[in-house]
Protein backbone atom coordinates (compact mmCIF):
# COMPACT_ATOMS: atom_id res chain seq x y z
CA UNK A 1 0.00 0.00 0.00
CA UNK A 2 1.18 3.53 -0.77
CA UNK A 3 0.76 6.08 2.02
CA UNK A 4 -1.78 8.65 0.87
CA UNK A 5 -2.64 11.87 2.70
CA UNK A 6 -5.33 14.49 2.52
CA UNK A 7 -3.27 17.63 1.96
CA UNK A 8 -6.04 20.21 1.62
CA UNK A 9 -9.80 20.51 1.98
CA UNK A 10 -12.31 23.31 1.46
CA UNK A 11 -16.05 23.66 1.24
CA UNK A 12 -18.53 26.40 0.42
CA UNK A 13 -20.53 27.87 3.28
CA UNK A 14 -23.52 25.53 3.43
CA UNK A 15 -26.77 27.38 2.79
CA UNK A 16 -30.44 26.72 2.05
CA UNK A 17 -30.15 28.08 -1.47
CA UNK A 18 -27.33 29.09 -3.80
CA UNK A 19 -29.78 30.99 -5.98
CA UNK A 20 -27.25 33.30 -7.52
CA UNK A 21 -24.22 31.13 -8.19
CA UNK A 22 -24.20 28.21 -10.60
CA UNK A 23 -22.18 25.06 -9.93
CA UNK A 24 -19.04 26.34 -11.64
CA UNK A 25 -19.19 29.60 -9.72
CA UNK A 26 -19.57 27.68 -6.45
CA UNK A 27 -16.65 25.41 -7.24
CA UNK A 28 -14.04 27.82 -8.62
CA UNK A 29 -13.04 29.47 -5.32
CA UNK A 30 -12.77 26.23 -3.33
CA UNK A 31 -10.89 24.35 -6.07
CA UNK A 32 -8.49 27.28 -6.29
CA UNK A 33 -8.09 27.15 -2.49
CA UNK A 34 -7.33 23.42 -2.24
CA UNK A 35 -4.95 23.46 -5.20
CA UNK A 36 -3.07 26.48 -3.83
CA UNK A 37 -2.80 24.97 -0.32
CA UNK A 38 -1.66 21.61 -1.73
CA UNK A 39 1.56 23.13 -3.01
CA UNK A 40 1.01 21.21 -6.26
CA UNK A 41 0.49 23.13 -9.48
CA UNK A 42 -2.67 22.46 -11.45
CA UNK A 43 -0.62 20.93 -14.24
CA UNK A 44 1.03 18.51 -11.83
CA UNK A 45 -2.20 17.14 -10.31
CA UNK A 46 -2.32 13.61 -11.69
CA UNK A 47 -6.03 12.89 -11.64
CA UNK A 48 -9.33 14.69 -11.13
CA UNK A 49 -12.51 12.98 -9.98
CA UNK A 50 -15.87 14.51 -9.16
CA UNK A 51 -19.13 13.36 -7.58
CA UNK A 52 -22.54 14.79 -8.49
CA UNK A 53 -25.86 13.80 -9.98
CA UNK A 54 -27.87 15.02 -12.94
CA UNK A 55 -31.05 14.50 -10.90
CA UNK A 56 -30.16 17.51 -8.75
CA UNK A 57 -29.20 19.73 -11.66
CA UNK A 58 -32.09 18.63 -13.85
CA UNK A 59 -29.65 18.52 -16.75
CA UNK A 60 -28.00 15.58 -18.44
CA UNK A 61 -24.19 15.47 -18.36
CA UNK A 62 -24.24 18.37 -15.91
CA UNK A 63 -20.91 17.22 -14.46
CA UNK A 64 -19.17 17.97 -17.75
CA UNK A 65 -19.90 21.67 -17.37
CA UNK A 66 -18.45 21.62 -13.86
CA UNK A 67 -15.05 20.76 -15.36
CA UNK A 68 -14.91 24.44 -16.39
CA UNK A 69 -13.96 25.07 -12.75
CA UNK A 70 -10.85 22.86 -13.04
CA UNK A 71 -8.95 24.34 -15.99
CA UNK A 72 -8.86 21.22 -18.12
CA UNK A 73 -6.42 22.55 -20.73
CA UNK A 74 -4.13 20.98 -21.83
CA UNK A 75 -6.35 17.88 -21.44
CA UNK A 76 -6.35 16.22 -18.01
CA UNK A 77 -7.09 12.73 -16.69
CA UNK A 78 -10.60 13.11 -15.36
CA UNK A 79 -13.41 10.92 -14.08
CA UNK A 80 -16.80 11.27 -12.44
CA UNK A 81 -19.02 9.21 -10.16
CA UNK A 82 -22.77 9.66 -10.00
CA UNK A 83 -22.34 9.50 -6.23
CA UNK A 84 -21.27 11.51 -3.23
CA UNK A 85 -17.75 12.92 -3.52
CA UNK A 86 -16.58 10.39 -0.91
CA UNK A 87 -16.75 7.77 -3.66
CA UNK A 88 -14.83 10.08 -5.98
CA UNK A 89 -12.17 10.11 -3.26
CA UNK A 90 -12.23 6.31 -3.23
CA UNK A 91 -11.69 6.15 -6.99
CA UNK A 92 -8.82 8.63 -6.74
CA UNK A 93 -7.27 6.67 -3.84
CA UNK A 94 -7.43 3.48 -5.95
CA UNK A 95 -5.81 5.32 -8.86
CA UNK A 96 -2.93 6.32 -6.58
CA UNK A 97 -2.66 2.80 -5.10
CA UNK A 98 -2.37 1.44 -8.66
CA UNK A 99 0.69 3.63 -9.10
CA UNK A 100 -0.81 5.52 -12.03
CA UNK A 101 -0.67 8.94 -10.37
CA UNK A 102 0.77 10.53 -7.23
CA UNK A 103 -1.87 13.16 -6.54
CA UNK A 104 -5.54 13.85 -7.19
CA UNK A 105 -8.13 16.59 -6.99
CA UNK A 106 -11.57 15.51 -5.77
CA UNK A 107 -14.66 17.68 -5.78
CA UNK A 108 -18.41 17.38 -5.45
CA UNK A 109 -21.36 19.73 -5.70
CA UNK A 110 -25.11 20.03 -5.81
CA UNK A 111 -27.92 22.51 -5.61
CA UNK A 112 -30.74 20.61 -3.94
CA UNK A 113 -32.79 23.80 -3.74
CA UNK A 114 -33.66 23.68 -7.44
CA UNK A 115 -35.88 20.61 -7.01
CA UNK A 116 -37.77 18.66 -4.36
CA UNK A 117 -34.92 16.63 -2.85
CA UNK A 118 -37.01 14.15 -0.87
CA UNK A 119 -39.02 13.28 -3.99
CA UNK A 120 -36.05 13.26 -6.33
CA UNK A 121 -34.48 10.62 -4.06
CA UNK A 122 -37.46 8.34 -4.71
CA UNK A 123 -36.00 7.81 -8.17
CA UNK A 124 -33.03 5.89 -6.79
CA UNK A 125 -35.32 3.07 -5.66
CA UNK A 126 -36.26 0.09 -7.84
CA UNK A 127 -37.95 1.63 -10.91
CA UNK A 128 -40.45 -1.22 -11.45
CA UNK A 129 -41.81 -2.15 -8.07
CA UNK A 130 -40.91 0.65 -5.67
CA UNK A 131 -40.47 4.07 -7.32
CA UNK A 132 -44.03 3.94 -8.78
CA UNK A 133 -45.32 3.81 -5.19
CA UNK A 134 -43.57 7.13 -4.60
CA UNK A 135 -41.93 6.68 -1.19
CA UNK A 136 -39.98 9.87 -0.54
CA UNK A 137 -36.68 9.90 1.34
CA UNK A 138 -38.20 11.08 4.62
CA UNK A 139 -40.91 8.41 4.58
CA UNK A 140 -38.34 5.69 3.94
CA UNK A 141 -36.17 7.01 6.80
CA UNK A 142 -39.28 7.04 9.00
CA UNK A 143 -39.85 3.34 8.29
CA UNK A 144 -36.30 2.69 9.44
CA UNK A 145 -36.67 4.86 12.54
CA UNK A 146 -39.89 3.03 13.43
CA UNK A 147 -38.24 -0.37 13.16
CA UNK A 148 -35.54 0.68 15.62
CA UNK A 149 -38.04 2.19 18.08
CA UNK A 150 -40.15 -0.96 17.96
CA UNK A 151 -37.04 -3.06 18.57
CA UNK A 152 -36.29 -0.97 21.65
CA UNK A 153 -32.90 0.20 20.34
CA UNK A 154 -33.56 3.88 21.07
CA UNK A 155 -36.31 6.22 22.18
CA UNK A 156 -37.67 9.38 20.62
CA UNK A 157 -35.84 11.27 23.38
CA UNK A 158 -32.55 9.66 22.29
CA UNK A 159 -33.23 10.93 18.77
CA UNK A 160 -33.95 14.47 19.99
CA UNK A 161 -30.68 14.38 21.97
CA UNK A 162 -28.79 13.47 18.79
CA UNK A 163 -30.36 16.46 17.02
CA UNK A 164 -29.62 18.85 19.88
CA UNK A 165 -25.98 17.73 20.17
CA UNK A 166 -25.28 18.00 16.43
CA UNK A 167 -26.77 21.46 16.17
CA UNK A 168 -24.95 22.58 19.32
CA UNK A 169 -21.68 21.31 17.82
CA UNK A 170 -22.47 23.28 14.66
CA UNK A 171 -22.26 26.53 16.66
CA UNK A 172 -18.48 26.34 16.26
CA UNK A 173 -18.69 25.57 12.53
CA UNK A 174 -19.05 28.82 10.58
CA UNK A 175 -19.94 26.89 7.41
CA UNK A 176 -22.86 24.98 8.95
CA UNK A 177 -26.41 25.85 7.99
CA UNK A 178 -28.38 24.93 11.12
CA UNK A 179 -26.83 25.63 14.50
CA UNK A 180 -28.13 26.50 17.92
CA UNK A 181 -29.01 25.44 21.43
CA UNK A 182 -32.18 23.35 21.50
CA UNK A 183 -34.03 22.07 24.54
CA UNK A 184 -34.78 18.37 24.18
CA UNK A 185 -38.14 18.62 26.00
CA UNK A 186 -39.19 21.43 23.67
CA UNK A 187 -38.11 19.45 20.62
CA UNK A 188 -40.24 16.51 21.74
CA UNK A 189 -43.32 18.73 21.92
CA UNK A 190 -43.15 19.39 18.18
CA UNK A 191 -45.60 17.52 15.93
CA UNK A 192 -44.43 14.61 13.81
CA UNK A 193 -43.34 15.39 10.26
CA UNK A 194 -43.57 11.77 9.14
CA UNK A 195 -44.15 9.67 12.25
CA UNK A 196 -41.97 8.89 14.18
CA UNK A 197 -39.73 11.63 12.74
CA UNK A 198 -40.07 15.27 13.73
CA UNK A 199 -38.49 18.18 11.89
CA UNK A 200 -35.42 18.04 14.14
CA UNK A 201 -34.83 14.40 13.15
CA UNK A 202 -34.49 15.37 9.48
CA UNK A 203 -31.68 17.14 7.64
CA UNK A 204 -32.06 20.60 6.17
CA UNK A 205 -32.11 21.08 2.40
CA UNK A 206 -28.65 22.39 1.59
CA UNK A 207 -26.76 23.67 -1.43
CA UNK A 208 -23.00 23.45 -1.54
CA UNK A 209 -19.77 22.00 -2.77
CA UNK A 210 -16.58 20.50 -1.38
CA UNK A 211 -13.06 19.98 -2.73
CA UNK A 212 -9.99 18.05 -1.58
CA UNK A 213 -6.48 17.25 -2.74
CA UNK A 214 -4.82 13.95 -1.81
CA UNK A 215 -1.26 12.90 -2.52
CA UNK A 216 1.46 10.39 -1.80
CA UNK A 217 3.98 11.06 0.99
CA UNK A 218 6.61 12.60 -1.30
CA UNK A 219 4.19 15.03 -2.85
CA UNK A 220 2.29 15.80 0.37
CA UNK A 221 5.39 17.28 1.99
CA UNK A 222 4.95 20.55 0.07
CA UNK A 223 1.44 21.18 1.37
CA UNK A 224 0.87 24.27 3.47
CA UNK A 225 -1.13 22.36 6.08
CA UNK A 226 -0.31 19.19 8.01
CA UNK A 227 -0.96 16.04 5.92
CA UNK A 228 -3.67 13.75 7.30
CA UNK A 229 -3.09 10.11 6.42
CA UNK A 230 -5.78 7.86 5.01
CA UNK A 231 -5.03 4.66 6.93
CA UNK A 232 -7.99 2.67 5.64
CA UNK A 233 -10.89 3.20 3.27
CA UNK A 234 -13.59 0.75 2.23
CA UNK A 235 -17.16 0.79 0.97
CA UNK A 236 -19.88 -1.86 1.04
CA UNK A 237 -23.56 -2.03 0.23
CA UNK A 238 -26.76 -3.61 1.42
CA UNK A 239 -29.61 -4.95 -0.68
CA UNK A 240 -31.44 -2.45 -2.85
CA UNK A 241 -34.85 -3.66 -1.68
CA UNK A 242 -35.79 -2.13 1.68
CA UNK A 243 -38.03 -5.12 2.44
CA UNK A 244 -35.08 -7.50 2.21
CA UNK A 245 -33.06 -5.64 4.84
CA UNK A 246 -32.96 -5.53 8.62
CA UNK A 247 -33.33 -1.77 8.85
CA UNK A 248 -32.33 -1.67 12.51
CA UNK A 249 -28.70 -2.41 11.58
CA UNK A 250 -26.20 -1.42 8.94
CA UNK A 251 -24.27 -4.60 8.02
CA UNK A 252 -22.49 -2.80 5.16
CA UNK A 253 -21.14 -0.19 7.61
CA UNK A 254 -20.05 -2.94 10.00
CA UNK A 255 -18.10 -4.66 7.22
CA UNK A 256 -16.64 -1.47 5.76
CA UNK A 257 -15.57 -0.43 9.26
CA UNK A 258 -13.78 -3.74 9.82
CA UNK A 259 -12.05 -3.59 6.43
CA UNK A 260 -10.99 0.02 7.00
CA UNK A 261 -9.50 -0.93 10.37
CA UNK A 262 -11.67 1.19 12.68
CA UNK A 263 -11.12 -1.18 15.62
CA UNK A 264 -7.33 -1.38 15.39
CA UNK A 265 -6.75 1.70 17.51
CA UNK A 266 -8.39 4.35 19.67
CA UNK A 267 -10.77 6.66 17.85
CA UNK A 268 -10.89 10.28 19.09
CA UNK A 269 -13.61 11.66 16.86
CA UNK A 270 -16.11 10.37 14.32
CA UNK A 271 -17.77 12.27 11.51
CA UNK A 272 -20.82 10.20 10.58
CA UNK A 273 -22.94 10.95 7.55
CA UNK A 274 -26.30 10.46 9.25
CA UNK A 275 -28.93 12.66 7.61
CA UNK A 276 -31.51 11.39 10.13
CA UNK A 277 -31.04 11.24 13.90
CA UNK A 278 -31.70 7.50 14.30
CA UNK A 279 -29.10 6.75 11.63
CA UNK A 280 -26.34 8.21 13.80
CA UNK A 281 -27.20 5.65 16.49
CA UNK A 282 -27.24 2.81 13.93
CA UNK A 283 -23.85 3.91 12.59
CA UNK A 284 -22.29 4.35 16.04
CA UNK A 285 -23.29 0.76 16.84
CA UNK A 286 -22.18 -0.57 13.46
CA UNK A 287 -18.72 0.95 13.88
CA UNK A 288 -18.47 -0.15 17.52
CA UNK A 289 -17.67 3.37 18.73
CA UNK A 290 -17.23 3.89 22.46
CA UNK A 291 -19.24 6.53 24.32
CA UNK A 292 -16.14 8.71 24.71
CA UNK A 293 -15.75 9.17 20.94
CA UNK A 294 -16.80 12.71 20.02
CA UNK A 295 -19.34 12.36 17.25
CA UNK A 296 -19.77 15.04 14.58
CA UNK A 297 -17.87 18.01 16.01
CA UNK A 298 -18.86 19.77 12.75
CA UNK A 299 -22.58 19.26 13.39
CA UNK A 300 -22.78 16.55 10.75
CA UNK A 301 -25.49 16.18 8.13
CA UNK A 302 -28.17 17.35 10.57
CA UNK A 303 -26.53 20.77 10.53
CA UNK A 304 -25.92 20.86 6.77
CA UNK A 305 -26.75 18.19 4.21
CA UNK A 306 -25.35 19.28 0.85
CA UNK A 307 -26.40 16.41 -1.42
CA UNK A 308 -23.38 14.75 -3.09
CA UNK A 309 -20.95 16.60 -0.77
CA UNK A 310 -22.15 15.70 2.73
CA UNK A 311 -20.12 12.46 2.70
CA UNK A 312 -16.91 14.02 1.38
CA UNK A 313 -17.49 16.82 3.90
CA UNK A 314 -17.43 14.28 6.75
CA UNK A 315 -13.97 13.14 5.64
CA UNK A 316 -12.88 16.75 5.12
CA UNK A 317 -14.19 17.85 8.51
CA UNK A 318 -12.48 14.92 10.24
CA UNK A 319 -9.21 15.82 8.48
CA UNK A 320 -9.56 19.41 9.72
CA UNK A 321 -9.91 18.16 13.30
CA UNK A 322 -6.69 16.17 12.96
CA UNK A 323 -4.78 18.88 11.09
CA UNK A 324 -5.87 21.36 13.79
CA UNK A 325 -4.59 19.09 16.55
CA UNK A 326 -8.00 18.32 18.09
CA UNK A 327 -7.71 14.61 17.30
CA UNK A 328 -5.01 12.04 16.52
CA UNK A 329 -7.17 9.34 14.92
CA UNK A 330 -10.62 9.72 13.41
CA UNK A 331 -13.22 7.74 11.54
CA UNK A 332 -15.25 9.38 8.78
CA UNK A 333 -18.26 7.84 7.11
CA UNK A 334 -20.32 8.57 4.00
CA UNK A 335 -23.64 7.10 2.96
CA UNK A 336 -25.69 6.83 -0.20
CA UNK A 337 -29.09 5.40 -1.06
CA UNK A 338 -32.20 5.08 1.09
CA UNK A 339 -31.87 4.11 4.77
CA UNK A 340 -28.06 3.83 4.75
CA UNK A 341 -28.00 1.41 1.83
CA UNK A 342 -24.39 2.01 0.82
CA UNK A 343 -21.63 3.04 3.17
CA UNK A 344 -18.03 4.15 2.98
CA UNK A 345 -15.73 4.22 5.99
CA UNK A 346 -12.40 6.01 6.14
CA UNK A 347 -9.86 5.94 8.97
CA UNK A 348 -7.65 9.02 9.27
CA UNK A 349 -4.53 9.67 11.35
CA UNK A 350 -2.29 12.64 12.00
CA UNK B 1 -50.47 -22.02 -16.15
CA UNK B 2 -48.12 -19.07 -15.95
CA UNK B 3 -45.47 -20.81 -18.11
CA UNK B 4 -47.83 -20.67 -21.03
CA UNK B 5 -48.45 -16.94 -20.77
CA UNK B 6 -46.56 -14.30 -22.68
CA UNK B 7 -43.85 -12.69 -20.50
CA UNK B 8 -44.44 -9.16 -19.21
CA UNK B 9 -42.31 -7.04 -21.52
CA UNK B 10 -43.47 -3.53 -20.76
CA UNK B 11 -44.81 -1.44 -17.92
CA UNK B 12 -45.26 2.31 -17.84
CA UNK B 13 -44.30 4.15 -14.66
CA UNK B 14 -44.50 7.89 -15.31
CA UNK B 15 -41.88 10.03 -13.60
CA UNK B 16 -41.98 13.78 -13.27
CA UNK B 17 -39.42 15.91 -11.48
CA UNK B 18 -39.75 19.68 -11.43
CA UNK B 19 -36.93 22.19 -11.06
CA UNK B 20 -36.66 25.91 -10.56
CA UNK B 21 -33.45 26.58 -12.42
CA UNK B 22 -31.32 29.64 -11.78
CA UNK B 23 -28.43 30.21 -14.17
CA UNK B 24 -25.77 31.80 -11.96
CA UNK B 25 -24.13 35.22 -11.90
CA UNK B 26 -22.49 35.27 -15.35
CA UNK B 27 -25.25 33.56 -17.33
CA UNK B 28 -27.86 35.77 -15.68
CA UNK B 29 -25.96 38.86 -16.76
CA UNK B 30 -25.87 37.51 -20.33
CA UNK B 31 -29.63 36.80 -20.28
CA UNK B 32 -30.43 40.25 -18.90
CA UNK B 33 -28.34 41.73 -21.71
CA UNK B 34 -30.19 39.74 -24.35
CA UNK B 35 -33.46 41.03 -22.88
CA UNK B 36 -32.27 44.50 -23.93
CA UNK B 37 -30.91 43.41 -27.29
CA UNK B 38 -27.28 43.37 -26.16
CA UNK B 39 -24.85 40.46 -26.59
CA UNK B 40 -22.61 40.50 -23.51
CA UNK B 41 -19.39 38.54 -23.64
CA UNK B 42 -17.15 38.04 -20.62
CA UNK B 43 -13.35 38.12 -20.65
CA UNK B 44 -11.14 35.75 -18.66
CA UNK B 45 -9.29 37.56 -15.86
CA UNK B 46 -6.19 35.55 -16.69
CA UNK B 47 -5.87 34.96 -20.46
CA UNK B 48 -8.35 37.57 -21.75
CA UNK B 49 -10.31 35.18 -23.97
CA UNK B 50 -13.90 36.33 -24.40
CA UNK B 51 -16.72 33.83 -23.86
CA UNK B 52 -20.34 34.25 -24.91
CA UNK B 53 -22.38 33.17 -23.11
CA UNK B 54 -20.03 32.79 -20.15
CA UNK B 55 -20.89 30.39 -17.34
CA UNK B 56 -18.56 32.33 -15.08
CA UNK B 57 -15.27 30.56 -15.71
CA UNK B 58 -12.62 30.33 -18.38
CA UNK B 59 -12.48 26.57 -18.96
CA UNK B 60 -8.81 26.81 -19.94
CA UNK B 61 -7.60 28.75 -16.91
CA UNK B 62 -10.37 27.97 -14.37
CA UNK B 63 -10.37 31.68 -13.65
CA UNK B 64 -13.36 34.02 -13.34
CA UNK B 65 -14.59 35.89 -16.39
CA UNK B 66 -15.51 39.04 -14.53
CA UNK B 67 -15.15 41.76 -17.21
CA UNK B 68 -18.29 41.97 -19.33
CA UNK B 69 -18.30 43.72 -22.68
CA UNK B 70 -20.92 44.22 -25.34
CA UNK B 71 -20.10 42.37 -28.53
CA UNK B 72 -21.19 43.13 -32.06
CA UNK B 73 -24.11 41.14 -33.44
CA UNK B 74 -22.00 40.57 -36.55
CA UNK B 75 -19.90 37.46 -36.91
CA UNK B 76 -18.35 34.81 -39.11
CA UNK B 77 -19.58 31.30 -39.92
CA UNK B 78 -17.14 28.79 -38.39
CA UNK B 79 -19.04 25.70 -39.45
CA UNK B 80 -22.59 24.85 -40.46
CA UNK B 81 -24.92 22.08 -41.45
CA UNK B 82 -28.20 21.82 -43.34
CA UNK B 83 -30.79 19.80 -41.43
CA UNK B 84 -33.34 17.86 -43.46
CA UNK B 85 -34.62 15.40 -40.84
CA UNK B 86 -37.33 16.25 -38.31
CA UNK B 87 -36.66 16.10 -34.59
CA UNK B 88 -38.93 16.35 -31.59
CA UNK B 89 -39.08 19.69 -29.78
CA UNK B 90 -37.58 21.64 -32.67
CA UNK B 91 -40.05 24.11 -34.01
CA UNK B 92 -38.23 25.13 -37.22
CA UNK B 93 -39.41 24.46 -40.72
CA UNK B 94 -37.34 21.91 -42.67
CA UNK B 95 -34.86 22.13 -44.17
CA UNK B 96 -32.90 24.65 -42.13
CA UNK B 97 -29.28 25.66 -41.78
CA UNK B 98 -27.69 25.86 -38.34
CA UNK B 99 -24.25 27.35 -37.90
CA UNK B 100 -21.57 28.05 -35.36
CA UNK B 101 -20.90 31.75 -35.58
CA UNK B 102 -17.87 33.54 -34.15
CA UNK B 103 -19.17 36.94 -33.09
CA UNK B 104 -16.71 39.78 -33.61
CA UNK B 105 -14.68 40.13 -30.41
CA UNK B 106 -15.52 36.65 -29.10
CA UNK B 107 -13.19 33.67 -28.70
CA UNK B 108 -15.87 31.01 -28.75
CA UNK B 109 -18.57 30.35 -31.30
CA UNK B 110 -22.25 30.88 -30.83
CA UNK B 111 -25.03 28.83 -32.46
CA UNK B 112 -27.66 30.32 -34.75
CA UNK B 113 -29.84 29.68 -37.77
CA UNK B 114 -28.73 31.03 -41.14
CA UNK B 115 -31.42 32.45 -43.37
CA UNK B 116 -31.58 35.03 -46.13
CA UNK B 117 -29.63 33.14 -48.76
CA UNK B 118 -29.85 29.78 -50.55
CA UNK B 119 -28.24 27.02 -48.44
CA UNK B 120 -25.79 26.29 -51.27
CA UNK B 121 -24.24 29.71 -50.66
CA UNK B 122 -23.58 29.18 -46.93
CA UNK B 123 -19.85 28.68 -46.40
CA UNK B 124 -17.17 28.77 -43.73
CA UNK B 125 -15.83 32.30 -43.46
CA UNK B 126 -19.10 33.92 -44.55
CA UNK B 127 -19.97 37.15 -42.73
CA UNK B 128 -23.39 37.29 -41.07
CA UNK B 129 -25.40 39.55 -38.77
CA UNK B 130 -28.18 38.86 -36.29
CA UNK B 131 -31.75 39.49 -37.43
CA UNK B 132 -33.59 40.33 -34.22
CA UNK B 133 -37.27 39.76 -33.57
CA UNK B 134 -39.36 42.90 -32.99
CA UNK B 135 -38.40 44.42 -29.62
CA UNK B 136 -41.92 43.88 -28.27
CA UNK B 137 -41.28 40.11 -28.46
CA UNK B 138 -37.95 40.12 -26.60
CA UNK B 139 -37.59 37.94 -23.53
CA UNK B 140 -34.62 36.62 -21.56
CA UNK B 141 -33.87 33.99 -24.19
CA UNK B 142 -31.45 33.86 -27.05
CA UNK B 143 -34.56 33.29 -29.20
CA UNK B 144 -34.69 37.11 -29.42
CA UNK B 145 -32.38 36.56 -32.38
CA UNK B 146 -34.59 35.07 -35.08
CA UNK B 147 -31.67 34.10 -37.32
CA UNK B 148 -28.40 35.33 -38.79
CA UNK B 149 -28.35 36.67 -42.35
CA UNK B 150 -25.44 37.24 -44.76
CA UNK B 151 -23.97 40.72 -44.97
CA UNK B 152 -22.00 42.30 -47.76
CA UNK B 153 -18.50 41.95 -46.34
CA UNK B 154 -15.57 39.93 -47.68
CA UNK B 155 -15.16 36.38 -46.32
CA UNK B 156 -12.71 35.79 -43.48
CA UNK B 157 -9.87 33.48 -44.59
CA UNK B 158 -9.92 30.04 -42.97
CA UNK B 159 -6.44 30.50 -41.51
CA UNK B 160 -7.87 33.18 -39.20
CA UNK B 161 -10.67 30.89 -38.05
CA UNK B 162 -8.65 27.72 -37.56
CA UNK B 163 -8.30 28.14 -33.81
CA UNK B 164 -12.07 28.31 -33.37
CA UNK B 165 -13.21 25.55 -35.72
Amino acid sequence: MRDVAIVSYAQTPYVRSERHRNEVEMLMPIIDEVVTKSGITRQDIGFTCSGSTDYLAGQCFSFVMAVDAVGAWPPIKESHVEMDGAWALYEAWIKIQCGEVDSALIFSFGRSSMGETAETLTLQTDPYTMAPLGPDAISMAALQARSGLDAGLYSERDLAEVAARNRRNALTNPEAQLAGEFDVDALLEAPYRVSPLRDHDCPPVTDGAAAMVIATADVARNASSKPVWIRGIDHRLDCHQLGSRDLTRSPSTELAGQKAGVGTGKIDIAELHAPFTHQEIILKNALGLDDDVRINPSGGALAANPMMSAGLARIGEASRQIAGGAAERAVAHATSGPCLQQNLVCVLEG
Amino acid sequence: MSEEREPVTRIVTPVRVEYTYTPGVASERFLRGVREGKLLGAACDSCGRVYIPSRGACPRCATSTSEFRELSDKGTVITFCVVRVPAENIDVELPYCTANILLDGADISFTGLIQGCPFEEVRIGMRVQAAWKPESEWGFGIGNIEHFAPIDEPDVPFAKLKEYS
